[in-house]
């Protein structure tokens, strides 16, 4: 009976995630006939696929839009954030794991919630003032500024997860370190930094998907030349909606991210995610 | 040891993040006084005339309480959806690798695409689900223009985004469980349900209320599926404060009562999320193991 229960709940949850899935990709061969006529579902029985949402947004004759400029700046935007995220906030985490603040009243657990806090900030109460603060430093449609941006939301998952991470490590190990005639700098980037690569790869991996995925910010703070992926596919939307465009570039702004659900698993398989977030 | 080494660990990232919001927020609260908008660009100072607006303002406050809602409703289906299919992933199923990957892809998707999908899966004339429903013979259903339907459109498009995200951490905090107590369970023949609720959950108990809050912070701020699948309609129906802002300040550009708006939002947010920090480490602390 539990047997049975179980069976059907996975079943249900697959089919309920692969569905939208499917959904886009086949989309994403549909002919314009074939969405706008009604629902399609079966290739070659109820349409013939074709490539016309895919050559709409690959470079070639039929090219509405080049999807590999953006790509790139997502890539930038995203790799920029992710490491002044994690090398910041590793060292905050590290330093809030390991010493006592006191500044007034306030301890170590109110630092790291103001940290944290930072990520309740919802991006519409800081649109406007962040463009014009990057308007007045020359930042508007950079890489740069946008990074900085997208910091503000980033570091605070870091110094949550890596707070934790450290708490987790032995003291004795620095302890040691510092016994041998290192300072805590030289303990931290020693011994620490080298056991810390699991907790660093996740919290990395976080930044990694909230940076790409970001299109707030993007959308406010950015013109033409640092158009970012998911930026450009929603500019395709036009008056009737082109979803089998639009299908072909979801599908294609989503594959480097899946490759990261299989390096997720491998760090779940070997166990070395477990430190990060206890 | 030197005062100088701590300080050479947390202030970096300190400065660079204060140096990064500080201004924003300063202005934010200055330009409440002021009333910027399309016609009247500038500093200039009315008093509290956008406060008093603002407390009126009934489409507001009706935001902030669906807001409440939703955000309850799609965390709470997450995390027990999400514990579940964790607790099958962990152990005791064949081929749970493959079951790891297919579980963890949604949240590798980029949100506000994935809702142009879900728009093209619930939109009525040429939508998926009422391709379907037409099939197996049922009444189309009014997704996206109906106020019942327009919230469980919503709701289905964020669990499924982020249950994924509860899954992992919850997987990972499964898997790094002390194996003693199990055993010590088994030794007792306690049934599978009484490990669950004796072992399971409560040491499960601190990296449960740490997802549960991360995923009510990002909740808080439900945006791209609200604003792609019904732009806060049918009239109001779903509109959260996020998206009555957004309209508000960045398509009405009335800029200084969008920011007071946003500004209440923010300390408002901040205020709930630690009022329901304070309550769940009271209720986590004195049960442990």
């Amino acid at each position: 009976m539990y047997k049975v229960l179980k069976a059907t709940f996975i079943t249900i949850w697959s089919l309920f995630v692969l569905f939208p899935i499917m959904w886009a990709i086949t989309t994403s061969f549909k002919p314009e006939a074939a969405v706008v006529n009604g629902a399609t579902f079966i290739p070659w029985l109820e349409f013939q696929p074709v490539l016309t949402g895919w050559k709409a947004i690959l470079p070639g004759p039929d090219s509405l839009t080049n999807l590999l400029t953006p790509t790139l700046n997502s890539f930038i935007v995203t790799a920029g954030a992710t490491a002044i995220s994690v090398a910041f906030g590793s060292l905050a985490a590290y330093g809030l794991s390991r010493f006592t603040y006191g500044w007034k009243k306030y301890s170590n657990a109110d630092i790291i919630f103001f940290f944290v806090s930072q990520r309740i900030m919802p991006p519409v109460v800081l649109a406007i003032p962040f463009f014009l603060v990057l308007k007045q430093l020359r930042l508007l449609d950079t890489h740069l500024g946008l990074i900085l941006v997208l910091t503000s939301g980033l570091m605070p998952i870091v110094v949550w997860l890596m707070v934790d991470f450290f708490n987790a490590l032995p003291r004795e190990i620095d302890e040691m370190a510092m016994l041998e005639g290192c300072n805590p700098i030289q303990a931290f980037f020693r011994t620490i930094l080298p056991l810390s690569k699991p907790g660093l790869t996740v919290a990395g991996m976080f930044c990694v998907i909230f940076g790409w995925n970001d299109i707030f910010f993007a959308l406010t703070l950015t013109a033409t030349k640092v158009l970012t992926l998911p930026v450009a596919v929603i500019a395709l939307n036009g008056t009737v909606t082109p979803y089998w465009i639009l299908a072909a570039s979801t599908v294609f702004s989503i594959i480097p991210l899946v490759g990261l659900a299989f390096v997720i698993e491998r760090f779940l398989s070997r166990g070395s995610l477990g430190g990060a977030v206890r | 040891m030197k005062k100088g080494y701590p300080r050479f660990f947390l202030l970096p990232g300190l400065i660079l993040l204060i140096a990064i919001i500080i201004f924003p927020l300063l202005f934010t609260i200055r330009v409440t006084f002021s009333s910027w908008n399309v016609s009247q660009s500038g500093l200039n100072f009315i008093g509290g005339e956008n406060w008093s607006e603002m407390a009126r303002d009934v489409r507001y406050w009706g935001s902030l309480l669906r807001l409440f809602y939703l955000s309850f409703l799609t965390v709470a289906i997450q995390y027990v959806l999400g514990f579940a299919i964790a607790l099958f992933a962990w152990k005791g199923i064949a081929a749970r690798r493959f079951f790891r990957v297919l579980w963890l892809i949604p949240m590798m998707t980029t949100p506000s695409l994935m809702a142009i999908i879900w728009r093209s899966i619930f939109t009525e004339d040429i939508g998926a689900l009422n391709g379907l429903l037409n099939r197996v013979g049922l009444d189309p259903v009014n997704w996206l223009t109906e106020s019942g339907p327009a919230n469980f459109a919503i709701t289905i498009a964020e669990v499924w985004q982020w249950t994924p995200f509860m899954f992992l951490i919850l997987l990972a905090g499964l898997l790094s469980l002390p194996k003693e107590p199990f055993m010590a369970a088994a030794i007792d023949g306690a049934s599978a349900w009484k490990t669950f609720a004796r072992v399971t959950f409560p040491m499960m108990a601190p990296i449960s209320i740490g997802a549960i809050m991360i995923r009510l912070i990002d909740a808080s701020k439900i945006f791209d599926s609200v604003f792609t699948l019904t732009r806060g309609g049918p009239g109001n129906a779903t509109e959260t404060p996020a998206a009555y802002i957004f309209q508000r300040s960045l398509q009405d550009f009335q800029i200084a009562y969008g920011s007071t708006l946003a500004l209440t939002y923010l300390i408002l947010a901040i205020l709930t999320l630690t009022i329901i920090g304070k309550v769940f480490a009271r209720l986590s602390k004195p049960k442990g193991i």
